[in-house]
């Protein structure tokens, strides 16, 4: 009986152990950084096509530190299980002109409206975003991308 | 030396306390509270002003719900605002992708783009949705709200009221 009892608690605390565990990976996915694969021609000159793993950082888009020029994950608004990665061509109340996608020679401007943020792909030719489906939400934004990991000849920083 | 160690386990202790209840809130479920009239009578039927706060209903709102993003008509949502991504709504699904939604006061009819759900809340004089800011991204929802928890007397679940009269059948 004895002997049960000292298993049953061993099995507890290990248990114990392993949920702490999972919760300590859970906070530091959601709330510090974590690895994300990104792929597609979206990115083209700044991230490769085949698939690069990029590190993303969870802060600063809720300090609301997110400015233009940065590379961004964000929960696409055409499909909320996906992730599209994108750079910021504009934040709330600034103006941003675009080409036309399709009709590739008439300019047009648009004013970001309050809260939200216009996001475009480095390869203007093949690239799905905010000249489709207007500017985003700030609240979709899930990270800002700011180290590359792999592939190994492109280790290093994403900065500006 | 005591006060040292006792100091240390708890702020041990403290850490792990807040890393479960952060893992549980973020993706198991979370508690809360509903301020203002846009959703009575289903939630805060009177508010007393006198009382201010303390009469607020606090919500049991589940995130399961988030891993799949299949959502049904008439179910109460928290989502974060689109104008502001500091503040949270409590409201009430009325479309989804492919619905048409017409409004009362205007005559047009609006298709609802994929991955959008439309938005309103159950006192329409007092509610600012989607019948103002358009249709959401369901990437904006943070949970659904199944119970009301506080105060005792009005615990209970929150059943999902389907709004005919908005969706056009078309």
């Amino acid at each position: 009986m004895r002997k049960w009892k000292l298993i049953v608690k061993e099995a507890l605390s290990q248990t114990l152990t392993v949920a702490k565990f999972l919760c300590l990976l859970h906070v530091t996915d959601n709330y510090l950084c974590s690895p994300t694969l990104v792929y597609g021609p979206s990115m083209l000159p700044t991230l490769n096509l085949t698939g690069d793993v990029v590190l993303s950082e969870h802060v600063s888009h809720r300090l609301g530190r997110v400015g233009p020029g940065d590379i961004v994950l964000v929960r696409s608004p055409l499909d909320p299980t996906k992730f599209v990665t994108k750079r910021v061509g504009g934040v709330e109340g600034d103006r941003v002109t675009f080409l036309e996608p399709r009709i590739s020679d008439t300019c047009r401007t648009f004013v970001v409206p309050k809260g939200h943020v216009w996001i475009q792909g480095d390869n203007i030719y093949a690239s799905n975003d905010s000249r489709h489906f207007g500017p985003v939400p700030y609240g979709l934004i899930q990270g800002k991308a700011f180290f590359r990991v792999w592939p190994p000849y492109c280790f290093g920083s994403l900065g500006p | 030396m005591a006060t040292h160690n006792f100091l240390w386990s708890f702020t041990k202790n403290c850490f792990t306390f807040g890393l479960i209840g952060l893992t549980i809130s973020d993706r198991y479920a979370s508690i809360v509270p509903v301020r203002g009239m846009s959703m009575s009578p289903t939630f805060n039927p009177k508010t007393n002003s006198f009382l201010g706060s303390m009469s607020d209903d606090y919500l049991l709102v589940e995130k399961f719900c988030l891993e799949k993003y299949k959502f049904s008509h008439g179910d109460v949502i928290i989502f974060r605002s689109p104008g502001n991504h500091k503040e949270k709504h409590v409201k009430r699904i009325i479309g989804l992708p492919g619905d048409w939604v017409g409004s009362p006061s205007s005559y047009d009819v609006v298709k609802i783009p994929n991955g959008h759900c439309w938005v309103e809340g159950d006192n329409p004089s007092s509610s600012m949705d989607s019948r103002s800011f358009g249709p959401i991204p369901l990437g904006l929802v943070r949970g659904r709200v199944t119970h009301i928890v506080w105060p005792p007397q009005r615990i209970g679940a929150v059943e999902g009221k389907i709004r005919e009269d908005r969706l056009s059948s078309s």
